[in-house]
């Protein structure tokens, strides 16, 4: 669910649908008047579609045998699902005195203590995409390492936006990759969002995350999208011009929330990364994706945990649908099997 | 790279040097530590478990309680058990008996085979072949369009009858492209193909269809450095799958402790040829594992670093400049030329952290600032050519112009003077004295310390002082063996 503006709204949207047909993808931007959005009360929410994942997590609990007197075989599990050694000694000491203290002794108790003790764990009040200042539109910008699966989110995102009614830009920052414009236009195509390109090769990213904001602005959108580049969290270089393009859009518009893209598959490295990009970008919360694989993303246990910051998309798959919202008991059901 | 998890292992080994006997005990501390420390470093639990039980066995044997140095001893282990996992002897490319080469590609999405590529693409070009990419990813939005603009960016010829983005068939592609090398005589031809989660079965079946219409010579799976504990399961269901005859590792060098490099060696059996160190097409290079092993240990990876250093520096040019130096003939101009040369071989921490010890320097280096070898370049373009090769002429004025010149202060250009004047007398001490040390690099890198060349001038014959003060301020880099390095950079003289 997000919250936009009542009436407004309604009348843009009809407008840009007129827009859009009769001019396919338009760079020039017309320097509209920036003002500053003021807080509307009046708020009307807009129900998105619901989204869960029936697919995506494989159990990896299935090949041991759950014993109060020897854990030591659980703490393995959890290790090869990248919880990490701290995390997983943790978590097994957690389950030794809740089993001590309610005498659980059955294979199908234990595997219901582990269930309820992660997702517990890992159940927070910030998980939800934060799409209810009203200062429209609401920015997201997308962070990550090489490879993560940024674009590809980012469509998925935009495109269960869209079908939920909102107006959707996105901003290709982009500008390093090979053709990694052209891959977002292909996003934005499927997602039948409106997109910001580059006016010449390698532009200044952050030159083109302010012309995203100008446009998204005039036109009226309920979301902007930025896809940044992938960076390395210790090119110094590479994180200061996130910085900047960081600082450039919010002259004009809040940040709504700054996504980091983790790659499930990443090991112990993505501690490393969440950190390294909270601290020049302020990430508000983690786009976990490629789950689907035989990957457990065990690693955002400890990063929810040590550093504070919620999971709030998981993608899936390829498929434009593949993807949905972070659900603690969902994950903890599904690393840990049904009884 | 690795340095993460060399910094452990040092630390563990800290405690075994200090001891001259091992007991059962303090070899089963040491051996905790350091799986603790593969963990960490995300090397595959069952990776791991062998590891330490390999190293356990032959710790415990006589080899360490008869040895004289047995924490050493130790060491050399763990040492040589990380050799025989990453996969003993370095191995090359083969190349087929009649071209063309078939080298195909296959990883899981995002792991970066497109970008590699175009490495490897350039790679083999500089080798004296004549390679050609074939566009088999037609899953990923766009991703033949990214392989062209990296062809183009390497100058190799791409063969992408398909435009991709889910249309047309990669099978007959993979098939018509040889074909087409066959006709135009290329020696070498590399398949992209789509990445795939290891799972997916369709994809799958799809990259064993492309393999056997191309029949390559090489099947290189590719592997991005950060992944975790999955890698192995991954490796092995494309080593089922698809059947791979190497493995690249790509990202090394970001911060990640790599450890799935030996996960997926262990695991497939099979040898990792290169590694990939960066986003320029350049930053490629063979997969040394015995060199890797050391750096694990933190015994630096000098031959890297050489050869790196003799690809990029022109080895009449540096006796050129060694003359120079020794005529007192070297100027800005020169200083400039330098400068290049050394941004030619990588970034100056990429350099570093290839040096024995530096794992301990990690702090130190990211204090380095690599935007000041800009900013000096700046200051030296913005001179007239007289005055690059006569820096005495350069008056008040002739400043303030190179500073507004290069947007810096004048200041900056005053400190650039004096420091290229020290560094141009040191050199010329190190160019006859023939002591290089670490030769000339720091002081040519604009954040160069600022040795007291008064000093020096009345103690010329005393070749230690001027090195060792070099040495202290670099704080603690251990120079390599001097008749190396020396030479590798072409300053020894």
């Amino acid at each position: 669910m997000f919250w936009r503006k009542k009436d407004k709204a309604a009348e843009q949207v009809v407008e840009e649908v007129i827009v859009q047909e009769s001019e396919v993808i338009d760079t020039v931007v017309e320097t509209p008047a920036i003002e500053p959005v003021a807080v509307t009360q009046d708020l009307v929410a807009v129900e998105l579609p619901k989204r869960n994942l029936s697919k995506g997590f494989k159990s990896v609990f299935s090949r041991i045998k759950f014993d109060v007197e020897n854990l030591e075989e659980l703490e393995d599990v959890l290790i090869q699902a990248d919880f990490g050694v701290g995390a997983a000694e943790q978590i097994v000491a957690e389950v030794k005195t809740r089993a001590k203290k309610s005498g659980a002794r059955s294979e199908a108790e234990l595997k219901t203590i582990l269930t309820e003790l992660l997702t517990e764990k890992m159940t927070r009040a910030d998980s939800s995409l934060n799409l209810d200042s009203g200062k429209q539109p609401y920015v997201i910008l997308v962070v990550g390492v090489n490879g993560a699966g940024k674009t590809t989110t980012i469509g998925k995102l935009a495109n269960y936006l869209v079908e939920g009614g909102a107006k959707v830009t996105l901003g290709a920052a982009d500008t390093f990759r090979a053709a990694a414009v052209e891959q977002l236009e292909t996003w934005a195509q499927r997602s039948n969002s409106d997109i910001v390109k580059p006016v010449t090769e390698g532009q200044d990213p952050a030159a083109v995350a302010f012309e995203a904001v100008e446009k998204a602005v005039a036109n009226g959108s309920d979301v902007l999208i930025i896809d940044t580049a992938g960076r390395l969290q210790n090119k110094q270089g590479l994180m200061d011009e996130l910085g900047k393009i960081r600082r450039v859009i919010e002259k004009n518009l809040p940040i709504s929330e700054v996504l980091l893209v983790l790659d499930s598959t990443t090991g112990q490295n993505a501690m490393t990364q969440a950190k390294a990009f909270t601290e020049v970008a302020s990430v508000t919360g983690i786009a976990l994706t490629k789950l689907d694989g035989s990957a457990k993303g065990g690693i955002v246990y400890a990063i929810q945990d040590q550093l504070n910051i919620p999971v709030k998309l998981v993608g899936v798959g390829e498929g434009i649908n593949d993807f949905g919202f972070f659900d603690a008991k969902e994950f903890a059901t599904g690393l840990v099997g049904e009884n | 790279m690795f340095g993460n998890l060399s910094d452990r292992l040092v630390e563990t080994f800290k405690g075994l040097r200090a001891k001259g006997k091992l007991s059962a005990a303090d070899i089963d501390a040491t051996l905790r530590e350091i799986r603790k420390a593969l963990l960490e470093a995300d090397v595959a639990l069952e990776v791991v478990k062998t590891f330490i039980a390999a190293v356990r066995e032959r710790a415990l044997g006589d080899e360490v309680s008869k040895a004289l140095n047995p924490a050493q001893q130790v060491v050399q282990i763990v040492q040589e058990e990380l050799i025989v996992i990453l996969g003993g002897e370095a191995r090359r490319i083969q190349f087929a008996k009649n071209p063309p080469t078939v080298i195909m590609l296959a990883g899981l999405q995002g792991s970066g085979k497109t970008t590699l590529a175009g490495k490897l693409a350039k790679w083999l070009k500089e080798q004296g072949q004549t390679p050609m990419l074939v566009a088999c990813d037609l899953q990923r939005p766009n991703a033949v369009n990214q392989l062209q603009v990296i062809g183009e960016r390497v100058g190799v010829p791409v063969f992408a009858p398909e435009e991709g983005n889910g249309k047309g068939n990669p099978v007959s592609v993979a098939k018509d492209s040889i074909k087409h090398a066959k006709q135009k005589q290329f020696s070498v031809v590399i398949v992209d193909t789509a990445g795939r989660l290891g799972i997916d079965e369709e994809l799958m079946k799809q990259a064993n269809d492309i393999r056997k219409a191309t029949d390559p010579d090489e099947v290189l799976f590719v592997i991005d450095s950060m992944i975790g504990q999955d890698a192995a399961n991954v490796a092995k269901a494309f080593e089922d799958g698809v059947g791979i005859t190497g493995v690249v590792l790509t990202k090394l060098d970001g911060d990640a402790r790599g450890g799935a490099a030996l996960s997926v060696a262990q695991v497939t059996g099979k040898p990792i040829l290169f590694s990939s160190t960066g986003e320029g097409m350049d930053a490629f290079e063979p997969f040394y594992p015995d060199r890797m092993a050391s750096r694990i240990l933190d015994m630096g990876d000098i031959l890297s670093l050489i050869e790196q250093a003799q690809k990029s520096f022109d080895e009449q040019e540096a006796l050129v400049m060694a003359e120079k130096m020794a005529k007192d003939a070297f100027t800005l101009e020169d200083f400039l030329d330098q400068m290049q040369q050394l941004r030619k071989m990588g970034s100056l921490k990429s350099m570093l952290s290839m040096m024995p010890g530096a794992g301990k320097l990690k702090g130190q280096l990211d204090n380095i600032d690599e935007k000041e070898i800009d900013r000096t370049e700046a200051i030296i373009r913005a001179m007239t050519p007289k005055e690059r090769r006569d820096p005495k002429i350069l008056n008040g004025s002739r400043r303030l112009r190179i500073a507004k010149g290069s947007g810096m202060t004048v200041t900056d250009v005053n400190s650039l003077v004096n420091r290229f004047e020290q560094a141009a007398k040191m050199m010329k001490v190190m160019a006859k004295g023939g002591n290089p040390g670490l030769p000339g690099m720091p002081q040519g890198m604009g954040a160069m310390p600022r040795p007291q060349v008064k000093k020096d001038k009345g103690k010329k014959k005393a070749k230690s002082g001027n090195p060792a003060k070099r040495a202290a301020e670099i704080s603690g880099i251990q120079p390599p063996k001097q008749g190396n390095s020396g030479s590798s950079f072409g300053l020894g003289g």
